[in-house]
């Protein structure tokens, strides 16, 4: 571990990089066009991002494909889009989810 | 404008409650990322600065052992950076809609904005690509009721991290919960290939360093909806010719 100060330089420097980037094409006074086919076509980046951040959580272990049906996250995965299915929300899911995930985890450890 | 009257404006409050429909999402990363910052041992007051201050819970996630193994610091902030790319290209979205706010104004909130707020603003104004009134203040509700949100959790995280137990894997309940928001957002063909060249992709990709399967993921994506709008152009074209 590193000095406490060097760490809090590290962390401040951090935050600008969060400024800097997501405020990347909001800084210039001009503005940034796109052509538009292309504007369009990003539209899907938020998604192709959440699903980005998601699918390897669900379908690798250990930066491997999951070969087992004996696997806790893809059957709650399952599990809570069965529930999404039913009544669609965040919520919902989340706790079916956890609900299959919880017992086969600390029950079986799965 | 003032901040009563912002607090009582219609688009700043539809903004505010269209997050708080994420608010159990939200809620769930915040924690975990309190949790993993303390328990990274990086010490209280260290974890509040960096939640307080860095607020980006990916990037967080990421310079944490990092940190941890006294990394220099300039392959911290290129790492992180790195995990933020996707900001880059949402920044370019954002243009768009708060390119009318004077600069510091337009730097500050898009300091706030997150995945989320993009997710929800789509799901708002559907299809804008130019600037329609009320949009910014739309988005300042929404950018301020995650930060509350996010903040509470992460900073219940960081004080209760002992009693949060790591081993039960809860971890995955920040995945689930992002679940039903990507299912929420599969409305039409696009966004269907989309989210399954994406999911592809980012499994694929998974072995690239510093996340950025999730930047392939985006690129593989958004080129899919590209080729998906050419074909369906030319394929309009061919019928009109007939």
């Amino acid at each position: 571990m590193t000095s406490t100060l060097d760490s809090a330089i590290a962390i401040v420097g951090l935050a600008a990089v969060t400024m800097l980037s997501r405020g990347f094409f909001l800084w210039s006074k001009r503005d940034v066009r796109m052509p538009e086919p292309l504007q369009r076509a990003l539209q899907v980046a938020p998604l192709a991002a959440i699903v980005a951040i998601t699918a390897p959580e669900i379908f690798l272990s250990h930066g491997v494909l999951i070969d087992t049906w004996r696997d806790a996250r893809m059957l709650s995965a399952l599990a809570a889009t069965a529930f999404y299915a039913w009544r669609p929300g965040v919520l919902g899911p989340l706790v079916a989810g956890l609900a299959v995930y919880l017992p086969l985890r600390l029950g079986f450890g799965w | 404008m003032k901040l009563r009257t912002l607090l009582r404006d219609a688009h700043f409050r539809h903004g505010a409650r269209d997050m708080l429909a994420f608010g159990p999402a939200l809620a769930a990363w915040g924690l975990l990322t309190g949790v993993a910052m303390t328990q990274s041992g990086l010490g209280v007051g260290l974890s509040i600065l960096m939640s307080l201050t860095v607020y980006a819970g990916s990037a967080q996630l990421a310079s944490l052992p990092l940190l941890a193994g006294g990394a220099p610091m300039w392959v911290i902030w290129a790492s992180a950076f790195c995990v933020n790319l996707r900001f880059v290209i949402f920044s370019s979205h954002w243009r768009a809609h708060l390119g009318h706010l004077p600069r510091g104004r337009r730097l500050a909130l898009g300091y706030l904005l997150a995945d989320l707020n993009l997710v929800a603003f789509q799901r708002a104004w559907p299809g804008a690509t130019t600037h329609r009134t009320g949009q910014a203040r739309y988005i300042a509700g929404g950018a301020i009721s995650v930060w509350l949100v996010w903040q509470t959790a992460s900073l219940a995280g960081i004080a209760l991290s002992s009693l949060v137990p790591l081993a039960w894997g809860l971890g995955f309940a920040g995945t689930l919960s992002m679940l039903g928001i990507a299912y929420s957002l599969l409305n039409d063909r696009t966004a269907w290939v989309a989210a399954v060249v994406s999911a592809a992709a980012a499994v694929a990709a998974f072995a690239l360093p510093l996340k950025l399967n999730i930047l392939v993921a985006i690129a593989a994506a958004v080129a899919a909806s590209l080729v998906m709008a050419q074909a369906g152009k030319a394929a309009e074209a061919m019928r009109r010719r007939t």
